[in-house]
């Protein structure tokens, strides 16, 4: 495989991963500091899409697009208000079965309002060519994706290590009651902790959109996915999560083009053809085996 | 001169930048009742949950019936003869009280990969499980659901399951902690009745009990023992007043 | 056992009536001419047994597996497989569903296991989601459109499957024995030891009780019955498919398991009986079957705490002294 290929794929799997990041450093906050199994966040990035491809079908104009964002914040805290807030307090059982029946509740009305088939945004014009990179083209709406992940991760850096809210959310994955007992409005913080997760989550459908499908039920299969980076990072852990995030869309997207690849020299090619695909699709999951034997509390575990 | 019963050399635990245990050396004889005392933050639960096995010791050597356990799970620490009572309760709730207690038995009758007959009609569980009742004084209340016992009671359950299993050394960590006085006398009559049978490492306030039960004393301060001796020896000694027991004019 | 089941309570109504009304569609179905209730409640009485092995270690474990699933299509795909090379064999069926079940859930076990709460309901959740996109990137098994299966399982001349009626009481039998053992399990030694696992872990290792080794075994048996659940299912319907594995799936067992009641084994069975009944009447009333059923599950569970039948139980136990 030539070098220009494979590092394309390579860009390919950090802009996933820095997907991944965006949903993963919110949901992995829910886990640690509310000890919520939150299944809905999929979902939040599901309407994030939605919203986009919508204004867009409706305006013409990417940047009323932008709007999507926010009003997934507000369908976020919306949907907590009525329906979560009354789980904090259950155990992860009844987290998990409401939070379920919300995603096939939230994916019946998508299917209800936008009707079945897939939504179709496209990239916007003037990021619609390619730019050069070390004299290889790339994409350049990726590359906008990847900047902007870059950008929003060390703003997340940024606000936890150097601002107050950030200390009450580090010192709330490390040890919740004893912030509470300090005198820290906890409802505050976990509203706060679950905006941040939402508007993030939504930042990522927008962002995705035009290339990924829009359709009833994608939020399941990238929730899955994040649960995996954020169980690999360390829960509770964001730095655990973008390293995790990387490393997984990275290993995921390189994977699928390189095995196949790897394979046909060590075996015959239609029997690499046939075994290729499969193993790819696995290797993310067998990674996370890897680390979780030897690692049962992930990469980066927040140290209570 | 047999060899103690426990034995640990040179313990340390540091928990990221705290030392929580500086360099402690321990014995406790068979059949001896060892007290550990001292301030909060002296290590004394960090010290109970090395021996256990809930934590393991960044160096140092945990010796037990001649075995080095410093680095064996929990639970074969437990089939050694190490049995633990929490400050805590740590019982089953939804059990019934001699369903916990025969819990704690089972654990000592082989392997439990049983899975046909109905352990509550198998006597060689429920019959211990009886026996360790009465000697608690909840054998009335074996058939009782844990939850309508008060606390005293609860904290007499967790001591019977620690008994279950005829251990040699018992950790005892706070067995009266949150008791009242006629309860707290009530656990202590109890211990007393085992002295010489079972070994007992007891870490308590209550100087009462302390003092009642304890064949030798450890203070502990800041993760190192301060000084060891009997009661007599402690109550005389002026650093342990001036560290821990507080003005030398209160009466002891 | 048997004899000391509540039997006149209103839970041993319930559950007397749960048998009965299980064991006469047949003779109902043979009476109207019309098999398709025999279908229905085959397919329910498929998913009952796959809801009890979960509760099994969910309820009486405390393991909330969101990846049980999976070894549906285990089952289903050993069959699938298996036939799609020639062999049609029940028991080489069977025998392979239950040793690649007991595999698969020894190796995700050791992992899932080991750690918290939270981090297994995830990590089941990856690995069934794993053997999904397995399964579906498996062209020559069928991929996403599945592998249809010729002829359903020859046990021999002893029980021929073919037959609608035949298959629906071998089921049936089936489930009454599963029930029936899963009830001394849960009060045998091993039993009890997974129970205390679920209310005290940290005091079961204090005991003496190497925990891990026994909630793996109580997975692994999980997963063997659950195996065997797909089997019959890819008999039932005569196809093996990746939605067999996947992540919603998994959810509506767990559904099954709660609506009926986690802290019984016979809650699972009435679980399964009222949801996925409630789906099969929905789907015939309502366009979107899921705006009306998922935040009504989801309410049931949230405020009847024990589930359905569940409930029963504790009102029972709380008339006793």
């Amino acid at each position: 495989m030539s070098w220009s290929l494979q590092f394309v794929q390579l860009l390919n799997g950090i802009q996933l991963g820095l997907l991944l990041f965006l949903l993963g450093a919110g949901l992995t906050l829910v886990l640690g500091i509310m000890n919520f199994v939150n299944l809905t966040h999929g979902s939040l990035y599901m309407v994030g899409a939605y919203f986009a491809a919508s204004l867009y079908n409706w305006s013409g104009s990417f940047l009323v697009v932008l709007a999507a964002v926010p009003a997934t914040l507000v369908f976020g805290m919306l949907l907590e208000r009525i329906c979560l807030i009354t789980l904090y307090r259950r155990d992860h059982l009844d987290q998990v079965l409401a939070t379920f029946g919300l995603i096939l509740f939230l994916d019946e009305l998508v299917r209800a309002i936008w009707g079945p088939a897939p939504q179709f945004m496209v990239v916007p014009p003037m990021l619609s060519g390619t730019i050069g990179l070390f004299g290889i083209p790339y994409p350049a709406y990726r590359f906008l994706i990847i900047c902007v992940g870059l950008a929003v991760a060390l703003a997340v850096y940024l606000i936890i290590h150097k601002t107050r809210v950030g200390m009450l959310i580090r010192a709330g994955a490390n040890n919740r009651d004893m912030v509470g007992a300090l005198g820290v409005n906890i409802g505050r913080l976990n509203s706060i902790v679950f905006g941040f997760g939402a508007a993030l989550a939504g930042l990522a459908g927008v962002m995705a959109g035009p290339i990924l499908a829009i359709q009833p039920g994608m939020g399941a299969p990238i929730l899955i996915l994040t649960l995996v980076v954020i169980v690999v990072g360390g829960i509770g852990s964001i730095q655990g999560a973008f390293y995790a995030a990387l490393i997984i869309g990275v290993v995921d997207t390189v994977g699928r083009t390189a095995l196949p690849l790897m394979l046909r020299q060590l075996i015959e090619p239609s029997l690499a053809q046939a075994a290729g695909p499969p193993i790819a699709s696995m290797l993310i999951y067998i990674l996370m085996a890897v680390v979780l034997a030897f690692r049962p509390q992930g990469l980066f575990p927040v140290r209570h | 001169m047999t060899a103690p019963l426990l034995s640990i050399r040179g313990l340390v635990k540091h928990f990221g930048g705290l030392l929580a245990i500086d360099g402690l050396d321990l014995s406790v004889a068979a059949g001896e009742i060892h007290a550990i005392i001292g301030p909060n933050g002296a290590g004394k639960s960090t010290l109970i949950g090395e021996i256990s096995g809930e934590l393991s010791p960044d160096a140092g050597v945990i010796e037990f019936a001649g075995a080095d356990i410093a680095h064996e799970p929990v639970y074969r620490r437990a089939l050694r003869g190490l049995a633990r009572s929490y400050q805590i309760t740590q019982i089953f709730q939804e059990f019934s009280v001699i369903e916990n207690v025969a819990m704690a038995v089972q654990a000592h009758a082989g392997h439990s990969f049983r899975f046909l007959r109905p352990t509550a009609t198998q006597r060689a569980l429920t019959a211990p499980a009886l026996q360790i009742l009465e000697r608690v004084d909840l054998a009335r209340r074996a058939d009782h659901p844990v939850a309508t016992l008060g606390h005293g009671e609860q904290r007499q359950l967790e001591l019977a399951m620690a008994l279950a299993g005829e251990p040699k050394l018992l950790l005892l960590d706070e067995p009266t902690a949150g008791m009242s006085q006629h309860e707290s006398e009530g656990i202590v009559s109890l211990l007393a009745a085992l002295k010489g049978q079972c070994a007992m490492l007891l870490v308590e306030h209550d100087m009462d009990a302390v003092f009642a039960l304890a064949d030798r004393i450890t203070v502990m301060l800041a993760g190192r023992p301060l000084v060891t001796g009997s009661a007599a020896q402690i109550r005389a000694d002026a650093a342990v007043r001036s560290a821990y027991l507080g003005d030398p004019d209160e009466g002891i | 056992m048997i004899r000391n089941f509540a039997w006149r309570s209103a839970r041993g109504v319930v559950a007397l009536l749960v048998i009965l009304l299980l064991a006469l569609v047949p003779v109902y179905s043979g009476a109207t001419g019309e098999p398709y209730f025999m279908t229905l409640f085959l397919r329910i009485m498929i998913f009952a047994l796959a809801a009890l092995s979960l509760a099994f270690i969910l309820g009486y474990g405390g393991m909330v597996s969101f990846g049980h699933a999976l070894y549906l299509g285990v089952g289903a795909y050993s069959v699938g497989i298996l036939s799609f090379h020639g062999i049609t064999a029940g028991w080489m069926h069977l025998a392979t569903a239950c040793v690649v079940s007991a595999l698969v859930a020894v190796l995700t076990g050791l992992v899932c296991l080991r750690t918290s709460g939270m981090a297994f309901i995830m990590i089941t959740l990856a690995f069934a989601q794993m053997f999904f996109f397995l399964m579906v990137s498996l062209r020559f098994y069928g991929g996403d459109d599945g592998l249809t299966i010729g002829r359903r399982s020859d046990f021999g001349a002893w029980l021929d499957i073919r037959d609608t009626r035949q298959f629906y009481y071998a089921v049936f039998a089936l489930l009454m024995v599963s029930l029936y053992f899963g009830a001394l399990f849960v009060h045998s030694r091993f039993g009890m030891v997974l129970r205390g696992c679920k209310l005290n872990e940290r005091r079961m290792s204090a005991l003496g009780y190497p925990t891990l080794r026994y909630r793996l075994v109580a997975y692994v048996v999980s997963a063997v019955v659950c195996g065997v659940a797909g089997v019959l299912l890819a008999n039932l319907s005569r196809f093996a498919s990746p939605e067999f594995m996947s992540w919603s799936r998994s959810g509506d067992l767990i559904l099954m398991v709660v609506l009926g009641g986690v802290n019984s084994l016979l809650g699972s069975v009435v679980g399964a009986l009222v949801f996925m009944s409630l789906e099969e009447v929905l789907a015939r009333w309502i366009d979107h079957p899921m705006l009306v059923l998922g935040p009504a599950i989801v309410i049931v569970v949230l405020t009847l705490k024990q589930g359905l039948y569940g409930s029963l139980i504790k009102r029972e136990a709380r008339r006793q002294p």
